[in-house]
């Protein structure tokens, strides 16, 4: 904490960022509501694991109050207040940390809790999940708009748009067959694996490899008929997936397996699932790192 | 409704009138008043707690300044008045209706263990939530945003009125109401509805399987004031029908063929009971998700205190049901702030334990 301006209200939890002109500004300024005496950061509350780590790259973290439950992302957003999972979130508990804008993708809600946070004067930065570039594109700019901090986010933005350019290049002249791909999900009864439209899909487009499964949109379980016939090179799965289900080699004993080109040379690339399908600013690294494996598979 | 010539409980009725009844339990003056100061001390308690905090003192000047319609623009005001106060007054609302449409359901199947679910309400409106959910997108491609408002409601409480609708019919016999064959019929219906829901479980994407999900748990967290409005009529009106069966209900424990000598026109008294039932349960778990075993403990509490005269426990069910669901959804809205547990989670942890209770305490009987 540092030196509160005189006069003013003082919010004992606020940062202030006192700059030598707060001094005349408060002159000027009514000090009834606080937030409007002097140029103050905004107050963030993010809502989806991508654009935490957005706001972390953009070094705007001394603004963020609040995340939600699928920032995982980098260590340091474990430790902020936790206001629920993001479709599920709680108009008043949104309000209690104070927020000038609560930033999610469209899949944030449910919609009435947006509205009463929006009727509470709290702007709502919703961002549209379309699993492209353009989607990490937007959410840096958001966020960098949010946040106040509009010219490191062009920095962010240039930078990431020559690595995803460079990423882009690399797979356009790879040579070589493209692998067949499955993306699995979860692992319950049957597996749950990903059809088209999800971001799995375009993470598999975007590192030259082709979805085995586009008969479908979204995520479904599997038969381990089906998934013979689907005639995988290759399997994609997040870290966690594996693990739930005990380790690689607890992985490779699934009967419906068996079956699959992708088993007989034991083809399986794993990632963390934040990294390999949040669309955040890690994108272009986790595509390259995911084109360089399926290299070796195909 | 037919006046009951005959009173099954004279010892009740001079109670009622005012005069000390020589039983153990309670006067009806007594419940009825401490179930009312009960429902307040919620609705304070609410009223105070919040992730929001609001101190005491700016939230005395908050109500007064909401007294004098005076509406100001500072966040404390617009949480207590347009989030706060909207939750709790649905709480209320979806408390009372449930607590009443136990005493009800278990009045009329003369089983202190009987639900509002029993008769399809919830498994209605929860399939045809699912319904709107899942299936709703190929309608309204706008549905996504629409969630949560009008479409959803009116759907679920469509479906409430219609699964009971079936139930009832499939107890027609003869021209009358079986209430043994209700009772399968309402198991087996429900069964249905809940494979129903499987199937669209299995349908739904990522998102829709959340927020079914969510659906099924119950909450308060979608109150506005309109929802408010409208669920509060459709109780309050239910909850004054409901509350004339009282006598009737009265009669019919005494056996139908009983309540048939002491001149109450049973199949009514089924129908209505049935009707006030599906409106109020069906109104509140549109608005609300599903919210279990408030409608299960309420009555079975009151009647442990009051004996079991139900123009005692109907109006005492409702406001214990009411104090009850506030509670819960005052820990719901904190325990985990700023994040919000799914307040059928809640009722659950209490109610189940409570349900076993009930079990013990009706086998030592």
């Amino acid at each position: 904490m540092s030196v509160h301006v005189v006069g003013t209200v003082a919010m004992p939890t606020r940062r202030s960022v006192l700059q030598a002109t707060g001094m005349v500004a408060t002159a000027m300024a009514v000090p009834a509501i606080a937030q409007t005496a002097q140029p103050r950061m905004p107050r963030l509350v993010t809502v989806g694991g991508a654009i935490t780590e957005v706001v972390y790259a953009l070094g705007a973290e001394s603004q963020l109050v609040g995340t939600d439950t699928t920032s995982l992302y980098p260590a340091a957003a474990l430790k902020t207040p936790k206001v629920g999972y993001m479709r599920q979130l709680s108009a008043e508990g949104l309000l209690s940390l104070r927020p000038d804008v609560v930033i999610g993708t469209t899949e944030a809600g449910p919609p009435v809790v947006m509205d009463q946070v929006r009727s509470a004067g709290v702007k709502v930065e919703l961002i549209v999940a379309d699993h492209t570039w353009a989607e990490v594109q937007r959410k840096v700019q958001v966020v960098g708009r949010a946040a106040a901090r509009e010219a490191q986010a062009r920095d962010l933005q240039a930078r990431l748009d020559q690595e995803w350019a460079q990423v882009q290049q690399t797979v356009a002249t790879a040579k070589g067959r493209k692998p067949r791909v499955l993306f699995i999900l979860s692992h319950s009864a049957s597996p749950q694996v990903s059809g088209t439209n999800t971001a799995a899909d375009a993470v598999i487009r975007f590192a030259g490899g082709i979805n085995c499964m586009t008969g479908f949109e979204g995520y479904r379980p599997m038969t381990a008929e089906s998934m013979a016939s689907a005639a995988p090179d290759c399997i994609l799965s997040s870290n966690q997936s594996i693990e739930a289900h005990g380790g690689v080699e607890k992985f490779w004993t699934r009967p419906e397996l068996l079956l699959t080109p992708a088993f007989k040379r034991r083809a399986l690339v794993t990632m963390d699932a934040l990294l390999l399908i949040g669309m955040g600013p890690r994108l272009p690294a986790a595509v390259r790192s995911v084109h360089t494996q399926f290299q070796s598979f195909a | 409704m037919s006046a009951a010539p005959g009173r099954p409980s004279q010892a009740r009725t001079s109670a009622l009138k005012g005069r000390g009844s020589l039983t153990k339990r309670w006067s009806a003056r007594a419940v009825l008043s401490a179930g009312g100061l009960l429902l307040a001390c919620a609705f304070a308690w609410g009223s105070a707690r919040g992730a929001f905090a609001i101190a005491p003192p700016e939230l005395l000047r908050v109500l007064w300044d909401l007294l004098h319609g005076d509406t100001q623009a500072s966040t404390a005001h617009q949480v207590f008045a347009s989030i706060r106060l909207p939750r709790l007054l649905l709480g209320i609302a979806a408390g009372g209706g449930l607590g009443l449409a136990g005493a009800l359901m278990q009045g009329l199947f003369r089983n202190p263990l009987a639900d509002p679910g029993l008769i399809g309400v919830s498994s209605g409106a929860a399939l045809a939530a699912g319904i709107t959910i899942v299936v709703g997108l190929w309608w309204f491609p706008s549905m996504p945003r629409a969630l949560g408002s009008w479409t959803l409601v009116l759907m679920a409480f469509g479906g409430s009125l219609t699964v009971t609708l079936l139930i009832y019919m499939l107890a027609q016999s003869g021209g009358t109401t079986q209430m043994g064959l209700m009772l399968l019929a309402g198991v087996a219906v429900n069964a249905l509805a809940s494979a129903g829901l499987g199937f669209l479980s299995f349908m739904a994407t990522d998102e829709q399987l959340r927020n079914i999900q969510f659906w099924l748990l119950g909450s308060l967290g979608g109150a506005r004031w309109s929802s408010v409005a409208l669920v509060g009529t459709i109780v309050l009106a239910a909850g004054a029908v409901g509350l004339a069966l009282a006598r009737p209900l009265n009669a019919l424990a005494l056996g139908e063929a009983q309540a048939r000598l002491l001149g109450v026109d049973v199949e009514r008294v089924k129908r209505s009971a049935v009707v006030v039932t599906a409106v109020a349960v069906g109104a509140v778990t549109a608005a609300t998700g599903i919210i279990g075993f408030i409608g299960l403990i309420a009555p079975h509490w009151v009647r442990l205190v009051a004996g079991p005269d139900h123009r005692i426990v109907l109006p005492a069910s409702a406001l214990l049901g009411a104090a009850l669901v506030l509670a819960a959804d005052v820990v719901a809205r904190t325990i985990f702030s700023p994040a919000e547990l799914p307040l059928g989670v809640l009722t659950a942890f209490i109610g189940v334990p409570m349900f076993l209770l009930m079990l013990r305490h009706l086998r030592e009987r």
